[in-house]
């Protein structure tokens, strides 16, 4: 962008370069975040549109009254509410400044992760030892696909996490890091908002059929 | 006056959440999951189809406390960019679900050999 004026005297043109207005740095971090997680939810919705789908073809197999523990699914849900909690925990340490405490809550959301990816495991081994496989029917293909996607989503927020411990302890509480707590807490919740999703369609409506 | 760009500098205004915010919106989510699985493990309702549209119900509310509790989502995040990002995210997510459901159901119920007179076939 230019701008002109003319000199008085000569009447000769003269361009001035005017500057770009100031960016914050970071200051477009959170909505470019926000939008990777609307693009997330996306593939999350074609995974639940190919479970609706294919939620009912047994091929003769298992069926989810057959094979899922509802009392697991509750602690398993559980887990994963109360990581959000502590999240947010770390989130209003975060906010007072304090490094210690942000890294400890960090490291209490970390265990609840473990926990509910530990279950998870756990389930799908169980289901797999039964003859359960994802090969077995177009069910048990997409609920693995659908379950396992958020497993891995919830994994590699845990490594995150874990690094941004890391960071903390290096650098303290700067901007940067500040961000990134920030942009980590939004993923953490997203994928809670997305487990509504899979235990209300997958585990809850799977046992009604 | 005196500390201009301070709300460009400190995180873009995003709105940091509070300890009542935050436990509320935890207590709230924690009532909205124990009904579902109460209605589903108790047998609560005779009809399957009241059940399940009961628990959709409950999902969608769930998912709005998560947004405004946890995700701090208000009309004014980033200018409104927010909302409009997730407006748009949830027609497409809508149109996905309910469209491959909807037609993928009729392909079976029209498409299938066996459920039409068979002996039309040439």
């Amino acid at each position: 962008m230019s701008e002109f004026s003319a000199d008085r005297s000569t009447g000769k043109p003269i361009f001035f370069l005017e500057d770009e207005h100031a960016h914050a740095e970071g200051g477009s971090t959170m909505l470019g975040f926000w939008i990777y997680l609307m693009s997330d939810c996306l593939i999350f919705a074609m995974l639940f549109a190919t479970f609706g789908v294919l939620g009912g073809s047994y091929a003769a197999g298992p069926s989810p009254r057959d094979l899922f523990d509802l009392n697991l699914i509750a602690l398993n849900t559980s887990m994963l509410l109360l990581s959000s909690l502590t999240n947010g925990f770390a989130m209003l340490a975060m906010a007072k400044g304090k490094v210690q405490a942000t890294q400890f809550w960090l490291a209490v959301t970390v265990l609840f992760g473990i926990a509910f990816v530990s279950i998870e495991v756990y389930e799908f081994h169980h289901m797999i030892a039964e003859g359960a496989t994802p090969q077995r029917s177009a069910f048990l293909s997409s609920f693995f696909t659908l379950v396992g996607t958020h497993g891995l989503h919830v994994t590699f927020g845990m490594i995150w996490m874990v690094t941004l411990m890391v960071q903390l302890g290096q650098r303290g509480l700067i901007e940067a890091n500040r961000r990134r707590m920030t942009c980590l807490a939004m993923f953490w919740h997203f994928l809670d908002v997305i487990w509504i999703g899979v235990f209300t369609f997958v585990y809850l409506m799977g046992m009604l059929r | 006056m005196s500390r201009p760009n301070l709300d460009q500098h400190t995180g873009a205004g995003h709105p940091e959440g509070t300890l009542g915010g935050y436990l509320t919106g935890f207590a709230l989510a924690a009532v909205l999951t124990a009904i579902p699985f109460w209605l589903v493990m108790g047998e609560v309702f005779e009809s399957r189809t009241v059940t399940a549209l009961i628990i959709m119900a409950f999902a969608m509310v769930q998912i709005v406390v998560h947004m405004v509790f946890f995700l701090h989502m208000n009309p004014r995040s980033e200018g409104g960019w927010m909302l409009l990002a997730l407006a748009f995210t949830v027609i497409v997510v809508v149109i996905t679900l309910a469209g491959s459901i909807w037609v993928m159901y009729h392909l079976n119920s029209n498409m299938m050999p066996g459920l039409h007179e068979m002996s039309q076939v040439p």
